[in-house]
């Protein structure tokens, strides 16, 4: 069996803002969501900038017992699935329940909770830590608590790997639905981690921007670290437009592959594996029908370097025609959650015919010789588009979007 | 402390991360002849922090490529003021 896959409901909670509607309203605007750095203290750092969700007040969507066994990472993913789910309207019964799947992505789960438990063993001296600590910091937190609220019963899993987690989780939802092994999915990605422990594990990397993130610019200086969660509903088309809900795109495609070629060096070459393994699992898509990318954009000196090359690669004279941004570049790198946060940026821009830009650009790199949308947003009518995650350890995730039929 | 001794420290700590006989570090060396990347070199970077106790800004790291370039880059930080004593980790 294989059923073309529809997304139902979108919800999204990130630097720009609180809702989907926030989000796209300042990717539209091309208006980065980049700040001063304010849960951790930026004189302990070598840089002062982050893209963290501002002003997240979790009494607004949980009850205070609840927040108890809740890490900030999942009630990001459980906000963004709420949202989701409304938005699709689902009604639901025993049957769904029990053929509903939830896949969700994250790469450092409940970093705050083990940080703040490390903290009071280590340096406080105190010799317990909260006994909610291993449900809180467990990756599959925000999985688990959608089962809980939804009462879905059905295969529900998490997947961690590094910046590709959410691309994975998506993938395998979209096989899920359009295999019928399922007959729903709630897929998508959670992150926050700004503790100073984890932040340090980043600076060490030396690839964290003193300033501001901009990929594929000349003077970019690396990427700015963000937070966030989006999630989506996937389910069969038919099944969509039986109950008469509004199709907000499609998934068609997902290709996957490893480097093989170095733990956090990337590989042109992975990268266009993936992408043309997208594209064949996309009933064998052709290149040019391609016509935007949102690339995974770190600003790294490496990947935007590489993942130009990738793209010509995979595209060759058709990459002169593509439109390639990275919204990173507004909502910071969300590790685990970035496909996630991505693939509803791409979706979005599908639905309305406006293309997000690469915020920040300054100057045109030539190993960069890409349209990568510069600072303003662009209406165009596309019908087809790629959304790339390249982590780190060489594993290479990509999805491909249809643009929902009027 | 003098140019030789920290030309000296400098060659035990490459070697000791690196793995390498210190004969095969010489001031001339070049991190590419060693067969220094990318993630060995901030490896590096991390030992001569602590070996130096200094802070190596994210500029001055990107543009090292041989040895001389490690000894010049810490001189110049201790010039500047940054302590010079070992810490242990």
């Amino acid at each position: 069996m294989t059923r073309r896959v529809a997304v139902t409901g979108l919800g999204v909670i990130s630097a720009l803002g609180g809702d989907a509607g926030e989000f796209w309203q300042s990717l539209q605007a091309g208006r980065s969501g980049i700040a001063p750095l304010q849960t951790v203290d930026p004189a302990l750092l070598r840089f002062p900038n982050s893209a963290e969700v501002r002003n997240f007040a979790p009494l607004q969507y949980f009850e205070e017992k609840e927040i108890g066994l809740l890490d900030r990472f999942a009630q990001f993913g459980v906000v963004a699935a709420r949202q989701a789910i409304a938005q699709a309207g689902i009604r639901w019964t025993q049957s769904l329940r029990e053929s509903t799947a939830i896949v969700t992505g994250s790469c450092a789960g409940g970093q705050n909770t083990e940080d703040e438990g490390f903290v009071n063993l280590y340096r406080n001296n105190i010799p317990r830590v909260n006994p909610f600590t291993i449900p809180r910091t467990m990756e599959n937190g925000a999985a688990s608590r959608i089962s809980l609220e939804t009462g879905v019963v059905g295969p529900t899993y998490t997947i961690s790997t590094a910046c590709s987690s959410s691309n994975h989780a998506i993938g395998q939802a979209f096989w899920m639905v359009r295999s019928g092994a399922v007959e729903m999915a709630i897929t998508g990605g959670s992150e926050a981690f700004f503790s100073l422990g984890f932040l340090k594990a980043w600076e060490a990397m030396r690839v964290v921007s003193p300033d501001t993130c901009r990929p594929f610019s000349k003077d970019r200086r690396g990427l700015i670290l963000g937070e966030g969660a989006a999630m989506l509903v996937l389910e069969p088309i038919e099944a969509a437009r039986a109950r008469g809900a509004a199709i907000l795109g499609e998934i068609v495609g997902f290709g996957m592959s490893s480097d093989a070629f170095h733990i956090t060096q990337p590989s042109p070459d992975g990268a266009a594996r993936a992408m043309r393994a997208c594209l064949r699992d996309a009933a064998q898509l052709q290149p040019e029908a391609i016509a935007y990318i949102n690339a995974h954009g770190t600003a790294t000196l490496a990947n935007d370097a590489a993942e130009t090359a990738s793209i010509r690669q995979v595209f060759g004279a058709h990459a002169d025609r593509l439109a390639v941004s990275s919204t990173k570049s507004m909502h910071g790198h969300t590790l685990g959650a970035a496909g996630a946060i991505e693939a509803a940026a791409t979706v979005l821009a599908l639905r309305e015919g406006i293309l997000p830009p690469t915020a920040n650009f300054t100057q045109p790199d030539p190993a960069c010789n890409l349209d990568v949308i510069p600072n303003t947003a662009r209406q165009a009518a596309v019908e087809f588009a790629l959304s790339n995650s390249f982590a780190f350890g060489g594993l290479n995730a990509v999805l491909a979007f249809r643009r929902a039929e009027t | 402390m003098s140019h030789e001794e920290l030309t000296a420290r400098v060659r035990a700590v490459i070697a000791a991360t690196q793995h390498l006989p210190q004969e095969k570090i010489t001031p001339d060396s070049t991190f590419e002849e060693l067969g220094i990347d990318s993630l060995d070199g901030i490896n590096i970077l991390f030992a001569v922090e602590s070996e130096f106790n200094i802070n190596i800004p994210d500029e001055a790291a990107q543009n090292l490529r041989s040895v001389r370039d490690v000894i010049d880059g810490i001189a110049k930080l201790l010039e500047g003021g940054q302590s010079g004593q070992a810490v242990t980790a």
